[in-house]
């Protein structure tokens, strides 16, 4: 006790981050610094990793928040893609929407929404080649919308039906698609990073064209599997982008839980000699530009990129999360980067190239395709007995050929 | 055919199978430049080149996790976890990922990967260049598991792996990478060379998994057992002087159930053998299957001689390790009742 005493002048004191506002408060973002639109220089794809040290701390942004779009990060991109990248966005939220409310109605167990988040599924994937393979988490279910996978398939996964491709194995939101380029998605956190460098690395093995992509939560970066893939994708100089999506939230816990509170995300990159940008995630032309930035220069087998998508989850982590008990219930509203969806309905109304009245028929037409798509795939079936795939298909696929082992098993169940 | 070691063996099935598909390469810690630490991978770097034989960093979750995605693609990685006992790292990979694309994503996407890995102890290892983890395999759906006892089996049950489709995890008991090893620490062990099994074939050939192999007939005991303890077995069937039938399992999952069944059929009798601690190891599966499928032609319980439930232990390993006098003890036991 002595000892404690004559210590105390030089007591230590742990530090628990802590975010800003909590419920009640008012929303503070008076912490982030946002430079501005148009202000980022665009460096040559071969740059070296020590010269771009300054990107991790930046944020490229090209739209100003009027909807102009700035500087050289301005990607060229017809007004026929941004039209279809608007849409692809308002189908996205629509769909979310809509699913999220069928877990309400019990029709499935559990969904996921990327609200806020939009223009990252959905410029990434506009941005890559059809058939580069991308190692997404739960919430790019955009990268599907973009790539023109069947919504009504999606939605037999989220009932978990007799059409479910993935036969009822999965949680709901676990898609995988092959031809599609959209690897089957695991409830582990960070898994599929290694996973993606692994394919990055056997298509530049078989001297491919193809380049991968994974994508994981700010919260996620704390996992050992991100930090095996820097050290792999550096290493081998694998043609694959890593995308952090910072939406600021992991479940209940603010970035600054997952290391955030000193440094950025994309700042992890440069100890790995990795090449970082720090991109506005709300803004579609500029989410747009660094991944086709990130993806030429994997193409010209410059190796890796990792990006960080600076956004704010505008919805609650999942069906079994209420966000209000943990954050300020505006808060979301309050995000000085907006919503993605506006921001690019704006940009394109100051072009000449859409109007309110265009954007109005669109989301009901996104919203009316989400019903129809949703009537067929109930009339399937929702989640529930009866509505399953056979039982003797839960034995199936564990293995190539069924081993005596399982064989035996299915048996026996058939006959309880 | 020559005369060969299990590590030369070994060495011969991966050589044997990068000659054949360039889609098979391999990676380690130290697999490439150096050949491995056992000395497994050696010229293959240089036969093949480094793309297809190289040095990993110290991260088995990112060697199996990077390995997954390769498998994904379409090649058939070849990995080593210098040590059994450093594959915990990656056993998230490997139970959760490796183990399930297939039935996760419906056949969309598999992983027909190989993870190589020397375990087992005997060789002054300590607690952490020395366990048995087969029955954290064994246990995972998805995963297959095979380990074998002799240069023979090694190279035709690795090529076999590499093939598979599914992920396999091949088991290398090192106790008896050079010569098999009776049981006996303080006697001279006899090399390879000196055994039949070490004429291997310089070419391509398979061991099917899911078949075990009986290594010595006998009418009045089965005694199972895989990997080094085979060689124990032998020996203790040889010094007790019973006409134990000694099977060699081979693969784990599947196991070969019928040639168990129709051994115990015939003996009544069963001893098992492994050196991986007792609780819930694979001992514990195999007598639980056995009472299940051939319980009215037992004439006695059955018995277990493994490793004891501790960590393993560095100066008193040969108290630790499965001897032929504890294997005979228990063979007795089942022979009066
Ligand atoms: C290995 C692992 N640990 C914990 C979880 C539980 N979990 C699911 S989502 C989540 C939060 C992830 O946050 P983040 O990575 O930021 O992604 P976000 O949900 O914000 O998109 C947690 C802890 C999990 N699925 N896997």
């Amino acid at each position: 006790m002595d000892d404690m005493s004559s210590r105390k002048s030089n007591a230590l004191d742990l530090h628990i981050p802590a975010p800003r506002a909590r419920p009640g408060d008012k929303p503070d973002f008076s912490g982030w610094s946002f430079p501005e639109p148009g202000a980022t220089p665009k460096p040559d794809i071969d740059e070296s990793a020590v010269e771009m040290r300054d990107f991790a701390y930046g944020l490229i942004r090209v739209l100003d928040m009027e909807g102009n779009a700035l500087g050289p990060w301005t990607p060229h991109i017809s007004a026929d893609d941004l039209r279809r990248g608007l849409k692809n966005m308002l189908l996205l939220r629509a769909y979310d929407e809509r699913m999220h409310r069928a877990q309400r109605q019990g029709k499935t167990s559990f969904y996921m929404q990327s609200l806020g988040e939009e223009a990252i599924s959905i410029a990434q994937a506009m941005a890559l080649a059809p058939d580069d393979m991308c190692f997404p988490s739960y919430r790019q279910q955009g990268i599907l919308i973009a790539r023109g996978y069947p919504l009504v398939d999606m939605m037999h996964q989220i009932y978990s039906n007799a059409r479910d491709p993935m036969k009822g194995r999965q949680l709901p939101v676990m898609y995988s698609s092959k031809k599609d380029g959209f690897f089957t998605i695991s409830g582990n956190l960070a898994t599929q990073v290694p996973q993606a460098v692994g394919w990055a690395m056997a298509s530049a093995y078989s001297n491919d064209g193809r380049i991968a992509a994974a994508w994981l939560g700010e919260g996620s970066t704390a996992e050992g599997d991100f930090h095996a893939a820097m050290t792999f994708a550096n290493v081998y100089r694998a043609p694959v982008i890593i995308n952090v999506v910072n939406n600021q939230w992991a479940i209940s816990s603010f970035q600054g839980i997952a290391g955030g509170e000193n440094t950025t995300f994309a700042a992890r990159a440069v100890g790995y000699g990795i090449p970082p940008l720090r991109v506005d995630g709300n803004d579609f032309l500029a989410v747009y530009a660094a991944t086709q930035w990130a993806a030429e220069r994997a193409r010209a087998n410059l190796g890796p990129t990792m990006i960080e998508l600076f956004s704010y989850r505008a919805g609650p982590h999942s069906t079994s999360d209420d966000p209000s008990r943990y954050r300020p219930a505006d808060e979301a509203r309050q995000w000085p980067l907006g919503d993605p969806i506006e921001r690019l309905r704006d940009h394109l109304v100051s072009l000449g190239e859409w109007s309110e009245e265009q954007h109005r028929a669109a989301q009901e037409e996104a919203i009316e395709t989400v019903r129809a798509v949703g009537r067929e795939a109930e009339k399937v079936g929702v989640l529930g007995p009866g509505a399953a795939h056979t039982r003797e298909s839960m034995f199936e696929d564990v293995y190539k050929d069924m081993p005596w082992h399982l064989r035996e098993q299915r048996d026996e169940q058939g006959e309880a | 055919m020559a005369s060969m070691t299990m590590i030369q063996a070994l060495n011969s099935a991966l050589d044997n199978m990068m000659e054949r598909d360039p889609n098979v390469l391999t990676f380690g810690e130290d697999v490439g430049y150096f050949g491995g630490v056992f000395k497994v991978t050696e010229h293959l770097q240089k036969k093949y080149g480094a793309k297809r034989c190289f040095d990993a960093p110290i991260n088995e979750n990112g060697i199996a996790g990077v390995a997954i995605g390769m498998a994904a693609y379409g090649l058939r990685p070849v990995i080593e976890i210098q040590f059994a006992d450093y594959m915990y790292p990656a056993y998230d990979q490997l139970v959760s990922e490796a183990a399930r694309l297939r039935y996760r994503s419906a056949g969309d996407f598999t992983a027909p990967l190989t993870v190589r890995m020397p375990y087992g102890g005997g060789i002054r290892g300590g607690q952490t260049h020395s366990q048995s983890p087969e029955a954290l395999f064994t246990h995972v759906a998805g995963l297959k598991t095979v380990i074998p006892s002799t240069p023979y089996d090694a190279k035709g049950l690795l090529i076999s792996c590499i093939e598979e489709d599914d992920p396999v995890i091949f088991m290398e008991p090192k106790r008896i990478y050079n010569g098999p090893f009776d049981g006996f620490h303080d006697r001279q062990v006899s090399p390879w060379s000196k055994h039949a099994a070490s004429e291997v074939p310089e070419g391509y050939y398979k061991i099917p998994l899911g078949k075990a192999n009986i290594v010595r007939e006998g009418e009045a005991v089965t005694v199972l057992a895989y990997g080094t303890m085979v060689h124990v077995a032998l020996a203790a069937a040889e010094e007790a002087g019973i006409d134990a039938e000694v099977i060699d399992l081979r693969t784990l999952v599947p196991v070969d159930n019928e040639t168990i069944e129709a051994s115990i059929s015939k003996t009544g009798r069963c001893v098992i053998v492994h050196e991986a601690t007792r609780t819930s190891g694979y001992g514990a599966e195999l007598s639980a299957m056995i009472q299940e499928r051939c319980f009215y032609k037992l004439e006695a319980p059955i018995q277990r001689v493994t490793g004891y439930d501790t960590p393993y232990p560095h100066s008193l390993e040969w108290e630790y390790f499965p001897t032929p006098p504890r294997i005979i003890k228990a063979m007795r036991r089942v022979m009066e009742a």
